[in-house]
């Protein structure tokens, strides 16, 4: 062990739930004298638990899906081949590391290994400049809100900026609400420094006094590294800015689900302990937010943006990405892909690029990626040339969203994808502007109605007709979004519709109500762990092993225990 | 105020703190009672029916009392995708519990939960914040026979 410096084992929440625990406990009893870490996630998720073994020459050895055995252990301990990790040589080539450089790297609630990396060098950059010049370094840097709706970040601030009033806000959105990302997440895991420098810039340049990070409380991870950084830099001074008399109170305010509190009003009425509605704009929060005082929100993933246009310029940054959208965006790759992951890419790179040559899918197997969550769309695998930013992808009908980006297997049925994201949108709706409260739930029942057979060719012009209402007629972002899934999936997979409405066919056997249970008796072994499992007792071992499809649940027990792959699911006998 | 919440003098009596006040009561006591509802009302000087108004916005917010272990079933978009329907029916098969109930033993509660951020692990569940990813129906079976022995 002569040859190691250091061992770092990636416990990040999803580092944890794939094993990291046993992994850095029993490297821990066997290292000896030399240190064994915890870091955050390189973004690499699909082979945690991930172990980084810094040599004294300077170099590292990873190993990656290891476990806690022996074997494991002393393998990492000996530096032997077994499951050594090298990084895929494509996703390498494609990726750009900016904002998650230090992800998974250093010591996320480590102030001196932060610092050690140029941690506050950007912050000690932005105070030597005047606070307009600091806002006008990131209007220069072209950096777009990476909520999702890409308002230019310099912008808003300079709203907020020219404000005369003596306090004003700056929220932190870390309610990362919409299913399938986790971008925010990671980044406040694996680097609260990073997050966190970014909003003293922003109080910098903004003239904020009072900071809020509105953070989800199902991520107590992020909060509890968020907690100890505020501490350290407490201590250390750090919120005491140039030319202040009064040090920056950074509070952490937990969110207590709710998917519209992303919304700027509705997060600002949450935060003054209300329920969480959207209010009609204006006045905007820039005027009059938080407590009547003016407030600006930018989302994690654009303060961690942030310490990179100072560390690199302006000019630098800005020559990153497509015309209309700079930098690099987070992308939270996962459904049916073979790894998946965080993944940071330049803008302008193509969605093919990202599912195919970084998620690893084999093209022909992917139908569509589902882009921007319950407010956003699918695309097509026919559109997967398109170069990714904001405006290329709201063209498609689909939006940039926070980063969250699904692929979407030929095996899953697109009709029950909209249906699964009306159920969401319908039980998040706040219930104030009645087309969004209604509408979502007319727009569910129909989809229901279709996925399960019953629907005609009325509930389709239907969906048609009352999605553009919806968007019209709904105050936020929430509502105005709403209809998109259905109606991207409308767009590119009509004939998906069709066969549910004409035929009571899914091609894709995954709406319930249209499928049948059938055991094929050539391969059937009669070896009864289906009768077993099958918790309604569908399946008769009597007679033949058949089951009563009039019983059957859907559930697909009996699918996963058959040693020799005998039931499956099949189109519905009544089927046309 | 009730004895039982004086713990909700750790934080200050303004407004802004009602839901943290609320986070407070249901980690202690693992849901929000009515009896807590009034102590919440008297402590930061708003009516019970705001209280609860506020309360059942949130879906954080249980108003009965949840098993010992709780589980909770991830159906963001990745688990949904990777078949969280099918995880919510064989854990509801098991349990013979439904969404939002708790066994009649009192030891498991289920609810279905909209993300746990832990997509790239998809399909996952987690029962009192442990998070058990990739789940078939193999290993959802053990999780919850381990759970069981341990009663």
């Amino acid at each position: 062990m002569a040859e190691m410096k250091r061992i770092k084992v990636g416990t990040a929440s999803c580092g944890i739930a794939a094993g990291a625990k046993a992994v850095l406990d029993g490297l821990r009893a066997k290292a000896g004298s030399v240190p064994v870490d915890e870091v955050g996630c390189m973004g690499h998720c699909y082979t945690e638990p991930m172990v980084e073994v810094e040599l004294n020459d300077g170099s590292s050895v990873f190993y990656a899906g290891v476990n806690g055995s022996d074997k494991d252990i002393d393998g990492i301990l000996s530096l032997s081949d077994n499951k050594r990790f090298t990084f895929p040589e494509k996703r390498s080539k494609l990726e750009k590391l900016l904002v998650t450089r230090l992800a998974g790297r250093i010591n996320p609630v480590s102030m001196d290994e932060y610092k050690a990396n140029g941690g506050f060098s950007a912050l000690a950059k932005a105070t030597s400049m005047s606070p307009e010049e600091v806002v006008n370094e990131v209007l220069a840097s072209g950096l777009r809100g990476r909520g999702g709706a890409g308002f230019p970040t310099g912008r808003k601030w300079s709203f907020l900026a020219a404000k005369k009033e003596a306090d004003k806000v700056l929220i932190c959105n870390a309610d990362e609400g919409d299913p399938g990302a986790f971008m925010d997440r990671s980044m406040m895991e694996s680097v609260p420094y990073q997050v966190l420098e970014g909003m003293l810039i922003g109080a910098y340049a903004t003239g904020a006094t009072r900071l809020f990070i509105y953070c989800r409380a199902e991520y107590p991870l992020a909060i509890k590294h968020l907690n100890i950084a505020i501490a350290e830099m407490k201590k250390a001074g750090l919120n005491l800015l140039p030319g202040r008399t009064t040090p920056l109170e950074i509070t952490i305010k937990e969110g207590a689900g709710a998917f519209v509190c992303g919304e700027e009003t509705a997060m600002i009425h949450s935060l003054e302990g209300k329920r969480g509605t959207p209010r009609f704009r204006p006045p905007f929060p820039t005027d009059s937010g938080w407590n009547g005082l003016p407030t600006a929100i930018n989302n994690v993933e654009t303060y961690a943006n942030i310490p990179v246009i100072f560390q690199i310029g302006a000019a630098e940054y800005s020559s990153i990405g497509t015309e209309k959208s700079k930098g690099t965006k987070i992308f939270a790759l996962a459904g049916d892909v073979k790894t998946p992951g965080l993944v940071e890419v330049p803008m302008g790179i193509t969605l093919g690029e990202i599912v195919y040559d970084i998620g690893g899918a084999e093209p022909g197997t992917v139908k569509a990626v589902q882009t921007g969550g319950p407010s956003g769309g699918c695309i097509p695998a026919s559109e997967f040339g398109v170069k990714i930013d904001y405006d290329s992808l709201g063209a498609l009908g689909a939006i940039m969203g926070s980063g969250g980006l699904i692929v979407i297997g030929n095996n899953r049925c697109m009709v029950e994808t909209a249906r699964y994201f009306l159920n969401f949108t319908r039980s998040e709706s706040c219930g104030k502007c009645t087309f969004c409260r209604v509408g979502t739930t007319r727009m569910y029942e129909a989809l229901e109605r279709i996925t399960t057979g019953k629907g005609s060719m009325a509930d389709i012009e239907f969906l048609e007709d009352i999605a553009p209402k919806i968007k019209k007629g709904a105050l936020c972002g929430l509502g105005q979004t709403a209809p998109n899934p259905a109606l991207s999936t409308l767009r590119y997979f009509r004939n998906e519709y069709l066969a549910h409405v004409q035929d009571h066919v899914c091609e894709a056997l995954a709406c319930p109500a249209l499928v049948d249970v059938a055991i094929d008796p050539s391969k059937c072994i009669q070896c009864k762990l289906c009768v077993k499992t099958c918790p309604v007792g569908a399946i008769d071992p009597v007679n033949n092993f058949s089951v009563d499809n009039s019983k059957c649940t859907k559930c697909n027990s009996c699918i996963e225990v058959c040693p020799k792959k005998a039931v499956s699911r099949v189109r519905k006998q009544s089927a046309k | 105020m009730n004895e039982a919440f004086s713990y909700l003098s750790e934080m200050e009596a303004e407004k802004g703190n009602l839901i943290k006040g609320l986070q407070l009561i249901q980690t202690r006591e693992g849901y929000v009672s009515d009896d807590a509802i009034r102590a919440v009302a008297a402590y930061f000087g708003t009516p019970e029916a705001e209280v609860e108004g506020v309360l059942t916005f949130y879906a954080q917010f249980k108003r009965v009392k949840p098993g010992k272990y709780k589980i909770s079933v991830c159906d963001g978009t990745a688990c949904h995708i990777k078949g969280a329907t099918q995880i919510r029916a064989w854990v509801q098969a098991e349990l013979g519990i439904g969404d939002g109930q708790t066994t009649e033993d009192g030891l498991f509660s289920l609810q279905t939960v909209a993300c746990l951020g832990c997509c790239s692990l998809a399909p996952v569940m987690s029962i009192n914040g442990t998070v058990y990813g990739k789940l078939d129906r193999k290993s959802l079976s053990r999780i919850l026979n381990e759970y069981k022995a341990k009663g």
